[in-house]
């Protein structure tokens, strides 16, 4: 139903953009193209970003748009059907010609539009923590690589404020981004001396819904010494998982979960009571004091209202992901600026080294080279209200490392895209 | 940090090493044992009379424990539990409760939005820069152990019982003294008991060889999963062959004593996921097995039974909030409503026209259930939506020291075993059961009976989706509740309906108990993933090998 529907109002919105494309219109406006799933299993996430891309268009026009025209949003929905999200970028590319997509949340969704942006030339920010082992001169990561999120919280488990874990049990859900963020994680638990025996890595299936077993296991497990539990189950199994956990007794203070897809919103249908101590690591939380933010959750407070965004009007909340989204459009505002032009090659370099003040409370940079942002590494402990405290954060923003250097063979790549034209 | 922990024995010089010789844990002769008791009293007395002349809690002391580098703190509150007034008692309890802000440099306690003065307990202005303390789980343990340490002597038995719960887990050799004082002063044969093993672990980890060597013939006999840990860990670090031996035979007697505490949990678990199993199945094993209708919009009423209880819980947190634990009560009959007039609703103006089509009920069923989906979605947003717990299901019931029964699992078993009977009584003891049995075994013969079987139809219908919507509501306690709720579920509950044999209730219990327990035992050997594969391919095998299920139905009603 919603399939048929959104593509009705994709049909009416191609014809109206066919209608409008006489050649002295066309040139008021910037499109901008947002490819996040409206629809199916990952529209818990995704929605919010469309709602923040949108939010900051909206903001960016009200201050007289960019090169003095206005943007104009062209919203598809791949309604999380992964050769979809390729066949909507073609579309958005090829028919509305847009100058850049703001879009993908899963990581198969974003190799699925790799290949069609790199053959058309468009240009993609993706704005999520992923596993790495990806650099294309045409996508910039807004999200963070595994060494700006994963082994930053490793390190404060293994530290004596994190509890000095000495067992890991490995938790994620059946997809790349786990297994590829585990075998990350088991290299360098390994360099620092932690034994195979002394690892557990497990797997449940997308949409898992029963984790007694996995509970009474880590239960088990955690009897052989500190243990700490690195969980990178995504979507929402994750509410299943720490409600079996709070019934089950297991408590943070004798074995921390540290989560990397559970944010403030995916906390939102769970009763978090029991959860107070378990923990995230993310580069971005409500929670953080700084005017940046103040400012950011305002606006976004006001856009929810003001649209009556289900769930938002009443207790809006933002997450590292839009912050993320956020920190992205507005890089590539500035970009256009500097460039005097949306064409992708020279947007792509006038991308290097653009800052911006992030509502985390940093000057956020993106690298010169490698598309990736430098950020802040925060770790929190999740409160009683859901939102999360945070305890340890890393002194500075940590540059990107896209190859993690404890894959083997990644010490040989080299640290930029192949292929950026030289302007 | 030792020295402040040496500072709670202020003035008592020596302590530590005569109680070292400890009272009752081991078989010490008689005189001996009353001597040393007779001792350890006096030293208790000695140590309440220090307690009397306790320091009081400074503002600074506040300042110290409530903020700064998390060693620095632990020292402040190392030192200050070592005197303690019931200022410093409260204060470190509202630590314990995240109820202290900091502003600039002085700890104020919060209770009800006003702000008190730790020290006096005057209240004081809250200035808006004041700042949440902030605990990590270091320090949330050392707030608990040391409150629990302050509670050991406590005159009330239960206030002693959480207090020696608290400190379970201790292995910290400075809190040996105040554990063999506590152990003197106890009389509560239980808590003796666990008083001694407390110690013993401690002790375990201790210096004197012999005191390990006994310690670790003592934890042979417990049963306690925390044992094992501190066993093995010693067993790494133990040099004197003698007790490493000892320790060794300790292990293997607490392993095997806790084997069946984990194969009673994994049992539980298969029983568990049997029963959820079975919720979903059993309204689709009327609607389905009995009617014949291929419900592909199972799920979704499931959904609405969820969703029902999800404004159930709205409308109790309005208007009755002190009544809100029992909201779940209240939810179960709206469920069962809501889904069966949808079910209704459904068979009059879809479904009906559909008898003897199957693949057009399949494909028509579908569509609705798209369309539920999308009704959901509209109404409520795209969002899971947060049903909680009551405070009566949360938690769990510790059956053995290794096996804790969470309470929203075994009331699920337990309501589950109730609609099981109430549908069995329906189907084979009344009237309407009666009509439905003969409507579906030979329409037309119960036709000419007199039997409106139109309206048996809708009846039955009904029926199947009000227990889909109890399922929901069930569901709601374990699980998401969101517009794809019902998508999740409904492939394994026409697995266990096809499996069980279509047109048999009994049939569907077996074959959710079934699964779910061999569920869980593949899960336990193979891992979740693989798990739900060789189940699949075992169904699939099954059912070429017998296409009818378990219980077929045998007679001429079989068509």
């Amino acid at each position: 139903m919603q399939r048929r529907y959104s593509l009705k109002a994709l049909a009416a919105v191609a014809t109206l953009a066919g209608l409008s494309a006489l050649p002295a219109h066309a040139q008021d406006t910037i499109k901008v193209g947002i490819l996040h799933s409206l629809s199916g299993t990952m529209a818990i996430s995704e929605t919010v970003l469309k709602d923040t891309v949108l939010m900051a268009i909206d903001e960016i026009n009200a201050k007289g748009g960019v090169l003095g025209k206005k943007l104009e949003p062209v919203v598809v929905d791949p309604a999380s059907n992964w050769p979809l999200f390729a066949e909507k970028t073609k579309q958005l590319l090829g028919q509305d010609k847009v100058s850049v997509i703001f879009g993908c949340w899963t990581s198969v969704s974003r190799k699925s539009v790799l290949p069609v942006v790199e053959e058309m030339n468009g240009l993609l920010f993706y704005p999520v923590q992923y596993e790495g082992e990806e650099l294309s001169k045409n996508v910039f990561y807004t999200g963070a690589a595994p060494n700006q999120q994963a082994i930053p919280a490793v390190d404060y488990l293994m530290s004596k404020d994190g509890g000095s874990a000495k067992r890991w049990v490995l938790l994620g859900t059946d997809y790349v981004y786990p297994r590829t963020t585990n075998k990350i994680l088991r290299a360098y638990l390994k360099s620092k001396g932690v034994k195979d025996s002394d690892i557990d890595e497990k797997y449940t299936p997308f949409g898992h819904s029963d984790y007694q077993t996995i509970v009474a296991d880590i239960k088990k497990f955690s009897q052989g010494g500190k243990t700490a539990v690195v969980s990178t189950i995504n979507g929402d199994s994750n509410v299943p998982f720490y409600k079996e956990l709070g019934n089950a007794g297991l408590k943070a203070k004798d074995v921390p979960v540290v989560a990397f897809s559970v944010g403030e919103e995916e906390l939102r249908g769970v009763d978090t009571k029991p959860l107070v101590g378990h923990l995230a690591a993310w580069n971005y939380f409500q929670s953080i004091k700084s005017p940046a933010n103040t400012e950011f959750i305002k606006k976004w407070s006001d856009y929810a209202k003001a649209k009556g965004i289900a769930g938002h009007k009443d207790k809006p909340l933002t997450n590292d992901p839009m912050e993320a989204t956020y920190i992205g459009i507005n890089m590539w505002k500035q970009a256009v600026e500097k460039a005097k032009s949306t064409d992708v090659d020279k947007v792509i370099a006038a991308m290097a080294g653009q800052t911006f003040k992030a509502p985390s409370g940093i000057v956020s940079k993106m690298d010169e080279k490698n598309h990736h942002l430098h950020k802040s590494v925060f770790i929190g402990e999740i409160k009683a209200d859901g939102q999360f405290n945070v305890v340890w954060k890393t002194p500075g923003p940590v540059k990107a490392k896209p190859w993690s250097p404890y894959i083997e063979g990644n010490d040989k790549k080299k640290d930029e895209p192949d292929g950026k034209s030289k302007l | 940090m030792p020295a402040a922990r040496q500072s709670r024995f202020r003035g008592i010089p020596g302590l530590g090493s005569r109680m070292f010789r400890g009272p009752l844990l081991f078989q010490t002769p008689p005189a001996c044992a009353m001597l040393s008791s007779i001792f350890s009293r006096l030293i208790a007395c000695l140590l309440l009379c220090a307690a009397v002349q306790a320091h009081a809690l400074t503002a600074e002391a506040a300042r110290a424990m409530a903020s700064g580098d998390t060693d620095e703190r632990i020292a402040a509150l190392q030192q200050a539990i070592a005197t303690p007034d019931d200022a410093t008692l409260a204060f470190i309890r509202a630590m314990g409760e995240d109820a202290v802000k900091i502003a600039g440099d002085k700890a104020i306690v919060m209770k009800d939005d006003k702000g008190y003065d730790p020290v006096s307990g005057a209240e004081v202005p809250v200035p808006d820069d004041a700042e949440d303390i902030v605990n990590n789980n270091r320090m949330r343990g050392e707030f608990d152990a040391a409150l629990a340490s302050l509670q050991l002597l406590s005159p009330d038995v239960a206030q002693r019982r959480t207090a020696i719960d608290a400190l379970r887990e201790e292995t910290d050799e400075a809190r040996l003294p105040l554990i063999e004082k506590a152990l003197a002063a106890e009389k509560d044969v239980a808590l003796q008991a666990r008083l001694e093993a407390i110690r013993a672990r401690i002790l375990l980890a201790g210096s004197d060889a012999s005191q390990r060597l006994k310690a670790a013939q003592y934890l042979a006999t417990s049963g306690n999963p925390g044992t094992r840990t501190v066993l093995l860990e010693q067993l790494r670090n133990e040099q004197d062959p003698q007790v490493k031996a000892a320790i060794q035979a300790a292990l293997t007697a607490v392993e095997g004593r806790l084997q069946w505490g984990e194969k009673l949990a994994a049992l539980f678990t298969g029983i568990s996921l049997g029963s959820i199993l079975l919720l979903v199945a059993l309204g689709l094993a009327i609607t389905y097995g009995l009617m014949g209708v291929i419900n592909m919009a199972h799920g979704e009423l499931m959904m609405i039974g969820a969703y029902a209880t999800y404004v159930m819980q709205g409308v109790f947190q309005r208007y009755f909030p002190g009544a809100f634990d029992w909201y779940l009560v209240a939810a179960v009959p709206v469920a069962f409503m809501a889904s069966a007039l949808m079910g209704a609703v459904l068979e009059r103006s879809v479904i009906r026209f559909l008898y003897g089509r199957p693949l057009e009920t399949l494909l028509a069923t579908w569509g609705i259930s798209l369309m539920l989906q999308q009704l959901v979605r509209t109404v409520f947003g795209a969002q899971n939506v947060g049903v909680e717990n009551p405070a009566w299901m949360s938690g769990g019931v510790q059956l053995m020291d290794n096996l804790q029964l969470p309470w929203n699992r075994v009331i699920i078993v337990a309501f589950a075993l109730a609609v099981l009977a109430g549908v069995a009584f329906l189907i084979s003891k009344t009237r309407l059961g009666l009509f439905v049995r003969g409507v579906t075994q030979n329409r037309p013969i119960a036709s000419c009976m007199g039997v409106n079987t139109a309206r048996v139809d809708t009846y039955a219908f009904a029926l199947g989706s009000g227990i889909a919507g109890l399922a929901g509501c069930a569901l709601s306690q374990v699980g998401n509740v969101g517009p794809d709720l019902g998508q999740s579920y409904i492939v394994d509950s026409f697995m266990v309906v096809v499996l069980g044999g279509v047109g048999q209730l009994a049939g569907t219990v077996y074959a959710a108990l079934g699964l779910g327990v061999l569920n869980k035992f593949l899960e336990g050997w193979t891992g979740a993933v693989l798990a739900k594969i060789a189940v699949l391919v075992f169904i699939i095998i099954f059912i070429q090998k017998r296409p009818q299920g378990i219980f077929a139905v045998k007679g001429r009603t079989a068509d």
